[in-house]
């Protein structure tokens, strides 16, 4: 998935009913009436939040004679979801190091006793 | 899971911002200093393959910083200043010269939440959609499951 893709991505999914939208469409396939039930908004506006979340390849919409249901292309949102996951545990990965280490500041302030809030301008610095 | 409180991300999607929110079982102080004191700093900044070199450090308000990670044999460096430092908040630019023009304003408060816990929110500004989206996209590609495996086996044996 390309980084402008990603874009889209997040700017669809900037508001909060179309976040709505594609949280019910989670839970499984719906028609463009049963999206619109519960919002306080035109059938035009929701068809509009649709066609910015298809735009985005969030979501399709099968045309034809007999309106079908709308469908959640989960795999955009898989490797969106994968992509700040992975960006995630990079972080926690660092923060663990960072455990680790403070840890070991602990340690050292509870052997020598100095506590003291200008610790940080002593020693070590090169 | 131990008592960590894991790392929480969030990528805003009206702003070209990350976001990261981590809570550890440290004073303030401590947080402070192992972000300010170049040795303590290449300790944790990682990745945990990487051999990390502080080439050039000035921790103070107006100061700069300069390290280097080498990863098997490629070397990646980053460079920025340091526009602020202060116990309770650090802001600083950040640049990966690899895309030498790419800057980010990295903004990091440290918290205290009392019982010698503390909490380090940071916020990184990149200066574009696409430059945050393709800083997202990098764990990709630079050797991250290498790194899981390690985490996994510091898991295991009780290291982390």
């Amino acid at each position: 998935m390309a980084a402008d893709t990603l874009t889209r991505v997040f700017s669809a999914l900037a508001d909060p009913t179309r976040r709505d939208i594609v949280a019910r469409l989670a839970e499984g396939d719906a028609t463009v009436g049963q999206l619109a039930e519960p919002y306080r908004m035109s059938l035009q506006a929701v068809y509009k939040h649709l066609r910015v979340l298809e735009d985005a390849g969030l979501v399709s919409r099968p045309r034809g004679p007999q309106p079908r249901p709308v469908r959640l292309e989960a795999e955009v949102l898989t490797q969106m979801e994968t992509w700040i996951e992975r960006y995630r545990r990079r972080a926690e990965q660092r923060y663990r190091r960072l455990d680790a280490l403070l840890e070991t500041m602990n340690h050292v302030n509870d052997k020598d006793g100095d506590d003291d809030v200008n610790g940080h301008r002593d020693g070590h610095r090169g | 899971m131990s008592t960590v409180t894991e790392t929480a991300i969030e990528a805003d999607p009206k702003l070209p911002i990350i976001r990261i929110t981590r809570e550890f079982a440290a004073a303030p102080r401590q947080l402070f200093r192992a972000h300010t004191d170049p040795v303590l700093f290449a300790q944790w900044v990682g990745p945990n393959a990487a051999d990390t070199r502080i080439e050039h450090w000035d921790a103070r308000t107006g100061g700069s910083w300069r390290y280097t990670a080498r990863l098997g044999d490629t070397e990646y460096a980053f460079h920025g200043c340091f526009h602020e430092v202060r116990p309770d908040r650090i802001v600083q630019t950040f640049t990966y010269e690899g895309q030498p023009d790419g800057v980010a304003l990295e903004t990091l408060w440290i918290e205290d939440l009392g019982g010698g816990r503390s909490r380090l929110r940071s916020q990184s500004l990149v200066d574009s959609f696409e430059g945050r989206d393709a800083w997202l996209a990098s764990g990709m590609e630079t050797g991250v499951n290498d790194g899981y495996a390690k985490l996994q086996r510091m898991v295991d044996d009780g290291t982390v």
